[in-house]
């Protein structure tokens, strides 16, 4: 195949990726999107074999090891529970990073092969995108093997933080220019291992300083980060679908980091920088858990909503800790029958990733129109009878809009406390990951359900 | 004067990059997670690296030095192709709306 077609019908790929995007604009168009996504890989891996001119005995395993990573992949997909998407997004951004490093490697190696010259006289722009490439590749490995094991709970969600961290950070990242403009001027193959292995040392330590409520964030990030490195092999390889897809993912992740920190109200570097709420957490709660509260149970909710005639659900990532979520689906279907109107209102950073939630709905059956966000529905929570907050917390805490000393100041927060009764659902009074009391917990109107989120919804059906 | 075809590359980087910027600024917040495993699948088109890079070996050489990183390279994009696609598919095919006839 000559070599313009096949840069046409990689460019022809790289627009089956846009519009694979584009799809994602409504549900209904998002399955069809989906389709163009994956013509759009057929066309670009056929391509690849086809210019490819030697069909020598490695041909073969190609297709061997690409039906084995096939297989595996496909087994995970529909193996995968729904709530265990944010461990399977962050496992897939470490395969990419990774893949981005081997390839990078070879090239290194073998620069001949794909026309960079040869090994100590690579060409100069492209020994900079190859080190580019392999040092984001191995950034997002190891970050998102760390976001991986902090999801699944093999190692802690709390923040690890120590002395001097930014500063060690900061000279690593120096390190690695310096090493790169070394790399260049040397071609001395010793330099890019130690690039690699700094690059994976500095993955590891940007992650291990953040919480696992900051997740969203850290997500959406390592998503950018291999879209960045899929675009620096791009240029190594002088191939348009790659540039056109790395920069893609490399954007789209970026903005949903950014929607993610507004959700917060915090600015990106405060997210980065890591360390939220493992402070001051014991003086703040302990002189405020005196205050009474409310509490009842699923009798007590129950003659709630059966009397109200809106209720709006407030789901959070408790939730989808104790799967609740069909539970929850089978009660609304219940106050449906009394001909209650019932919606949920979903804030942008409930859960550990973007749209978390609405995933969770939606496997439960729930259809997405009676599913809102936040500047949505906020507004009518005012005209709402009863909001049923489950595994939600800091989202809904009035503070946010009242006290400029609260850490959430001024984040976007739901207005559940205009409801003219809010229903609680949680486990204890313990304060959310900002490590700040609920003033929600104290309100009048509030009644506070002390139970499994799962269990609680399945008394209350019992019960309507 | 000619211009290096980096600058062309270039170009399209920059461009991409805006039209990523629009297009994903219109993806509904409900299919935020989608987007982020399709994005995923997408990226990892790097598959055509490692393709290169595998069959990169000379003549009766399948595995040398270079082209076992391909290989690796090969197995990880492909987990990552088909798995990302394939529960980007069945999450959206979950995505459904109000039955009319309920009400």
């Amino acid at each position: 195949m000559s070599a313009n077609l096949s840069a046409i019908l990689y460019l022809v790929s790289g627009v089956l990726f846009i519009l694979a995007l584009r799809g994602l604009s409504s549900p209904e168009t998002s399955r069809q999107g989906n389709l163009f996504g994956i013509i759009g890989m057929v066309i670009a891996v056929t391509v690849t074999f086809l210019s490819v001119s030697n069909f020598s005995s490695g041909f073969i395993y190609v297709i061997i090891f690409l039906a084995i990573g096939g297989s595996i992949g496909a087994f995970i997909a529909y193996r995968i529970p729904m709530t265990a998407m944010p461990e399977l997004v962050a496992g897939f951004h470490s395969l990419v990073g990774l893949a981005a490093v081997f390839v990078a490697i070879s090239a290194f190696i073998n620069p001949s092969a794909f026309n960079l010259g040869t090994p100590g006289n690579i060409k100069l722009a492209s020994l900079i995108e190859m080190a580019i490439g392999a040092s984001v590749g191995a950034i997002t490995f190891s970050g998102s093997v760390i976001a991986f094991l902090k999801l699944q709970g093999i190692m802690s969600g709390a923040p690890i933080t120590f002395k001097g961290q930014h500063l060690l950070n900061a000279l690593l990242l120096i390190l690695v220019l310096i090493l790169t403009i070394y790399l260049c001027s040397t071609q001395l193959s010793n330099l890019f291992w130690i690039l690699i292995a700094v690059s994976f040392l500095i993955g590891f330590l940007i992650i291990i300083p953040i919480g696992g409520a900051d997740m969203p964030v850290v997500i959406s990030m390592l998503n950018s980060y291999s879209g960045w490195a899929a675009a620096g092999i791009g240029f190594t390889l002088e191939n348009t679908a790659l540039i056109i897809t790395g920069a893609l993912v490399g954007s789209s992740g970026a903005i949903l980091s950014y929607i993610m920190c507004k959700g917060m109200n915090r600015s990106f570097f405060n997210v980065i920088l890591g360390g939220f709420g493992s402070t001051d957490q014991t003086t703040g709660g302990q002189s405020k858990e005196q205050r009474p509260v409310k509490s009842g149970n699923a009798d007590d909710a129950a003659f709630l909503m059966k009397n109200a005639s809106s209720v709006i659900i407030v789901p959070g990532y408790g939730m989808a800790v104790a799967q609740a979520q069909h539970a929850l689906r089978e009660m609304v279907d219940t106050l449906k029958k009394n001909d209650i109107k019932v919606s949920y209102a979903i804030h942008p950073v409930a859960g550990r990733m973007p749209g978390h939630m609405n995933v969770l709905l939606a496997e439960a059956n729930v259809p997405y129109d009676e599913v809102f966000e936040l500047e949505e529905i906020n507004n009518d929570f005012a005209n709402a009878d009863v909001a049923f907050v489950i595994g939600a917390n800091d989202v809904t805490n009035p503070v946010a809009k009242t006290d400029p000393q609260s850490p959430i100041y001024g984040m976007p927060v739901l207005d559940v406390e205009k409801c003219k009764s809010v229903l609680f659902v949680k486990r204890s009074l313990s304060p959310g990951y900002a490590g700040i009391d609920n003033d929600l917990f104290y309100k009048e109107n509030t009644l506070m359900l002390f139970a499994d989120a799962k269990k609680m919804t399945e008394d209350i059906t019992k019960n309507l | 004067m000619e211009i290096d075809p980096f600058i062309f590359r270039l170009s399209i980087f920059i461009l991409s990059i805006f039209v990523g910027y629009y297009v994903v600024w219109s993806v509904t917040p409900s299919l935020h997670t989608p987007l982020m495993s399709v994005t995923n699948a997408i990226s990892s088109v790097i598959i055509v690296g490692a393709i290169i890079a595998a069959l990169s070996g000379s003549d009766g050489v399948v595995f040398s030095s270079s082209s076992i990183y391909g290989f690796l390279a090969i197995i990880l994009a492909a987990i990552n192709i088909f798995g990302g696609f394939l529960v980007t598919q069945r999450m959206l095919a979950m995505y459904k709306k109000k039955k009319k006839d309920k009400q």
